[in-house]
């Protein structure tokens, strides 16, 4: 083995979207790192479809944001269609979305990557990691050389002994056109972690000059494209549309014909795969009265003729591909440029980290993205960066930064996995989180910019910009409440369409607008201060007032549920002979060690009870 | 978990006659002693002072009870927090349906073993005295498990499970709109979502309405004595009355009419049914009989599974046990004076009481386990006792009902899908007291078995 003679604080292994966050969090935070990946010309690809956002998936890149993470900046340069979705359903569940131009959001990441002043890049495979004891204090490479450094970051996403399937034929692949990653994962198994099989899949990607897109409807983006980051002003690429087309019956047909050549239905993948990303033949057998399914027409980019045919993923044979993919109306002729495939790869059950991401097993080891089971760019992105946060906090021999499942979806993702596991690639949605209404998009600013400054990673002129914007609701909340209407001044028109005719006494601004059918727009009609303040600080203010009685309870049961999670368990507590304890309650605490009685609280089979001897255990510990 | 609320709970054993007291523990104590507590004089509850008044439910101006109040302010009580007791005369109904009332004023059921649990943790009792409970805790949170497992409210579970079922489905249409924008998800999911909740309400009205007079009240709980010819079934229940009222002969299928008594178990109203032996006859009237009993099974709150002790368990036996499966039911093994005694086929999930309805022996357990089997009170030892299965039932339903209220006045409003979630998750939280609660994967696995939905 060569040792490089140089020492590092932070070592990452991977440079995907879980790779680059760690990465740039620990250096931005001062830390010398080094992210080591297996080629540095697939930095912060996307493997699969190319957007970033959705439901719950943008809630967590204003998250990523607004801790000071680069994902929203990333695709807000490199975006080339806008859209919020779910404009009607409440604010809570609002999310942007955005069609990536693949190439240069992956040009973009690695150029904001090399431009860091501690960060280092270098290409390699990691086969091990060197150990002092529990400790890991540096990693092997399929070259022979060993770097060392005081904490690491794994990041592999499907790479680990990633296996392909095309039909019945299969290959060892970490993506189409990637080496795998050999040797890493049998090593975490020696060392004792639990490893287990996924799999996932995509569809191919198509040759646009071979579709007839007037036989297809258009979908345009929003005329208005609204940026993902708390920091970027206005979106300045050119804007494209998607495509909708749609399987039929024929289509189904041909999927059924070629059942009996599927890896997935002959019993050769083992993998389990996403419930809620099934390939074309999942849909097909299990849905059968469905008599069509849908699919976007997604480009690949602004410089390339690729797209991407989204929710037809496939690992039938390619004959069945091209037969398939032309039996939907408007691809008559098609190419397919990269065929659909299945991968198949090692991950490590996330129950065995805490929820700083460091493995319980070995010290200043974190795991992040698609190796904790996850799957997307956005979960990956945001594991990565808590990972980042924590290496470079160990470092500075700090506490970690955990965010509750009341910051944050980032919170909840990584209770879920960390206290629940992962046993299909877990994605996140908006019904995971139980105080869905205070984890919104447009407050992730007021929710996590204060953690992400303290941290390090908020630069001072975001931050100013942020507290100011924080000054400006709470006086215009003010405001509101002191102005009124007085109904014998006021615009005759206005208290006729809105009900207030019969009203005697003055009622406050707020008293307006918390009302369902009167809007802020609707209020400047009367209140002609209301428009001058900047749409953000309207619009918080406006929710703010609207949903006091339900955001006030969501409050409140997160009070109430603090002290739980705020009762820290030692690493060491002994459960084993805890009087009032079944064995079987003694042994699963045993083996998930919780951080917090509220994390104890959450794990399928530990009842109230076993919390409250817990608490008076805890108690009586801490009173000695 | 909730650490800091107010909890309410039966803390006496009860009984017939003597005095329930209702202890709750919490900030809203004394508002709860304002609104249900009357007494002669104006003015508050002073701390440490017994007070004569009456117990009457606001919401109708109806008495439920006369009673003693004493309020005991912080931190000068057993858990340090502000303490209120009602000492109540009435027998075990009445303490029940001022428990049921203080939990409508914002007390919530307390926990196995939560008083001592305060106690602790602020500091009252010491650590031996809170291990020594650890182990009560276990076992009474066991008792409850059990409870579940007995199918002991039968029907009733198996109702709330309907209504869960139907939330639960409304609820992943909800979250499927709401997560799935880009899915073609049905636009009748409206409708449904609809229909689903306004079945549920009808559901949970008609359950509540068994409740709220009291269907034990009126009816008291009925117990079905079942079991193959001549077993002694007549002579159970004539024991258990103490006065022979049913014909009793050595000629298998003597009763052949059905007889029903009333009697009270420990203030409990019990209503004791005798049924014809259980068997295949040629005889008409005899077989009418098997049919009607076969009837009555169904409707039972508990079966006694009468079985002969001196002989071994039979065809006969097991022709009646078939008919058993799916109700709550014990064993009463009869005549066991006459010592032998059959192997049983039964596990420890079975209660096998030994009686003899000849000598008298073993009828007070019986009794006490009847009584056990409907009115949940874990340990008498211990200070805080938990209360019946019926009043968490009742609770839940309580706070079910009204969330689905909002749930449905919010619907009409077109209130935003985001908070009608908030609804519905409130509705479902309110039964996962007693059906379990619901957690993200329950919704999500309705969803994909619902939807085709993937990208
Ligand atoms: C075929 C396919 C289909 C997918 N389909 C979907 C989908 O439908 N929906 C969805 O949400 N997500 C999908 N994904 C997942 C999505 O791409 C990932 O969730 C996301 O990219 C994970 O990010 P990551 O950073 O964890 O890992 P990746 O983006 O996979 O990056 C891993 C990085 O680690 C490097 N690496 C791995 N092992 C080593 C090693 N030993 N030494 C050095 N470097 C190493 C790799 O070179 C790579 O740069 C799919 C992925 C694939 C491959």
């Amino acid at each position: 083995m060569i040792f490089y003679d140089k020492h590092y604080d932070v070592l990452v292994v991977g440079g995907g979207h879980a790779g680059c966050e760690a990465a740039l969090a620990a250096a931005r935070m001062g830390r010398e790192t080094l992210l080591l990946t297996i080629n540095l010309d697939a930095i912060a690809l996307m493997s699969c479809n190319p957007a970033i956002g959705g439901l719950a998936k943008g809630h967590l890149v204003k998250e990523i944001d607004a801790l000071g993470g680069e994902m929203a900046k990333n695709i807000d340069a490199t975006g080339i269609q806008f859209r919020i979705l779910n404009t009607k359903k409440g604010p809570a569940v609002r999310a942007s979305r955005a069609q990536a131009d693949k190439q240069q959001y992956r040009l973009r990441m690695k150029r904001v990557l090399e431009g860091e002043e501690h960060l280092h890049l270098k290409q390699g495979e990691v086969t091990a990691l060197v150990l002092n004891d529990d400790t890991v204090t540096g990693v092997d490479t399929r070259a022979g050389v060993r770097y060392m450094a005081k904490t690491v970051i794994l990041t592999t996403g499907t790479f680990m002994r990633g296996l392909i399937h095309i039909g019945l034929v299969h290959y060892s692949g970490g993506r189409a056109g990637d080496l795998p990653s050999v040797g890493l994962s049998d090593n975490l198994r020696e060392l004792g972690f639990a490893v287990g099989r996924l799999k996932t899949g995509t569809p191919a990607r198509l040759d646009s000059r071979t579709i007839d897109f007037n036989k297809l409807e258009p979908q345009y983006g929003d005329d208005e494209p609204l940026p993902f980051s708390f920091s970027t002003e206005r979106i300045v690429t050119r804007q494209v549309p998607c495509h909708i087309a749609y399987t039929n019956e024929r289509s189904h047909e041909i999927i059924r014909s070629g059942l009996d050549r599927s890896p997935l239905y002959s019993g050769i993948i083992e993998g389990v795969g996403p419930r809620y990303c099934p390939s074309i033949e999942d849909k097909v057998v299990r849905f059968p009265e469905k008599d069509r399914h849908q699919t976007f027409i997604e480009p690949e980019g602004l410089d390339t003729v690729e797209v991407y045919p989204s929710g037809l993923s496939t690992s039938l044979p390619i004959d069945v591909q091209w037969q398939f993919y032309r039996s939907i109306v408007g691809l008559e002729r098609v190419e397919i440029m990269r065929p659909a495939y299945a991968i198949e790869y090692d991950y490590v059950d996330p129950i065995q980290l805490h929820a700083s991401l460091e493995t319980k097993r070995l010290m200043n080891l974190y795991h992040a993205g698609q190796i904790n089971g996850t799957s997307g760019y956005e979960e990956a992105a945001a594991q990565g960066l808590v990972a980042g946060i924590n290496a470079a906090l160990r470092v500075q021999g700090k506490e970690p930064l955990i965010l509750g499942r009341n910051d944050a979806y980032i919170g909840v993702m990584i209770d879920d996995l960390v206290t629940l596991g992962s046993k299909e690639p877990y994605r996140m949605f908006t019904s995971r989180a139980e105080y869905r209404l205070l984890l919104r998009e447009d407050n992730a600013d007021l929710r996590l910019r204060e953690r992400g400054h303290a941290v390090g990673l908020v630069r001072e002129n975001e931050y100013g910009k942020f507290v100011r914007k924080r000054e400006m609701i709470g006086e215009e909340l003010q405001r509101l409440r002191r102005e009124k209407l007085l109904p014998s001044q006021a615009d005759a028109a206005f208290l006729e369409e809105f009900n207030l005719n019969g009203v005697q006494n003055a009622l406050t601004y707020e008293q307006l607008l918390r009302r369902p059918d009167i809007t802020a727009t609707d209020l400047s009609r009367i209140d002609g201060k209301i428009m001058e303040t900047p749409a953000a600080v309207r619009e918080q203010v406006e929710i703010q007032i609207k949903y006091q009685g339900y955001i006030d309870r969501q409050l409140e049961q997160v009070e109430r549920s603090k002290k739980l999670e705020n009762a820290r368990i030692p690493r060491d507590m002994q459960y084993a002979g805890l009087p009032g304890l079944s064995t079987e309650v003694q042994e699963k605490l045993q083996a998930f060690r919780p951080d917090t009685l509220g994390q104890a609280s959450r794990i399928p089979g530990v009842t109230p009870a076993a919390i409250t001897i817990l608490s008076i255990a805890l108690k009586s510990r801490s009173g000695q | 978990m909730y650490l800091e609320d107010t909890i309410a709970a039966i803390s006496t054993p009860i009984g017939e006659g003597g005095i329930g007291i209702i202890r709750i523990s919490g900030p809203d104590s004394l508002p709860i002693a304002r609104s249900i507590f009357r007494k002669r004089l104006d003015g508050g509850l002073k701390s440490h002072r017994f007070y004569y008044g009456h117990i009457i439910d606001p919401d109708s101006g109806s008495l439920l009870d006369e009673a003693m109040a004493v309020f005991m302010g912080s931190p000068n009580s057993f858990t340090r927090e502000d303490v209120l007791e009602l000492h109540c005369h009435g027998g075990y109904l009445v303490v029940q349906r001022v428990l049921a009332l203080t939990l409508r004023h914002g007390a919530r059921l307390a926990e196995p073993g939560e008083f001592t649990k305060r106690a602790f943790l602020n500091g009252r009792i010491d650590l031996v005295q809170a291990e020594a409970i650890m182990d009560v805790i276990r076992s009474r949170s066991e008792m409850s498990l059990n409870l579940a497992q007995h199918q002991r409210e039968g029907l009733l579970s198996l109702r709330l499970a309907q209504v869960k079922e139907s939330l639960l489905s409304s609820l992943a249409l909800l979250e499927a709109y709401i997560d799935f924008p880009e899915e073609d998800i049905d636009h009748a999911a409206k409708d449904h979502i609809k229909e689903n909740a306004v079945a549920s309400l009808v559901m949970l009205d008609e359950l509540l309405s068994g409740f709220s007079e009291g269907r034990i009240i009126r009816e008291g709980v009925s117990v079905v004595i079942a079991g193959k010819p001549n077993v002694g079934k007549s002579s159970l229940l004539n024991a258990l009355l103490r006065e022979k009222r049913a014909i009793v002969t050595a000629v298998p299928g003597t009763t052949r009419d059905l007889i029903e008594e009333q009697m009270t178990i420990k203030g409990l109203p019990v209503k004791l049914l005798d049924t014809a032996g259980i068997r295949e006859s040629d005889d008409q009237v005899e077989r009418e009989g098997v049919k009607l009993s076969l009837e009555k099974l169904a409707s039972a709150d508990l079966i006694l599974f009468v079985v002969d002790g001196s002989s071994p368990f039979d065809d006969g036996d097991r022709a009646v046990l078939e008919r058993l499966t799916g109700f709550s039911f014990m064993v009463v093994k009869n005549k066991v004076d006459m010592d032998t005694t059959p192997v049983l086929p039964f596990g420890a999930e079975v209660p096998v009481v030994s009686v003899s309805t000849r000598t008298g022996q073993g009828l007070m357990q019986l009794q006490q386990v009847i009584f056990d089997f409907f009115i949940h009170h874990g340990d008498r030892d211990s200070r805080d006792f938990v209360a019946i299965s019926q009043v968490r039932h009742r609770d839940a339903l309580d706070g079910c009902r009204q969330a689905l209220g909002t749930f449905m006045a919010n619907l009409e409003r077109a209130v935003n899908p985001d908070l009608l979630a908030i609804d519905l998750r409130d509705a479902l939280a309110a039964l996962g007291e007693v059906t379990g609660e619901t957690t993200a994967d329950d919704v999500l696995d309705r969803i994909f078995q619902q939807f085709c939905i993937g990208k």
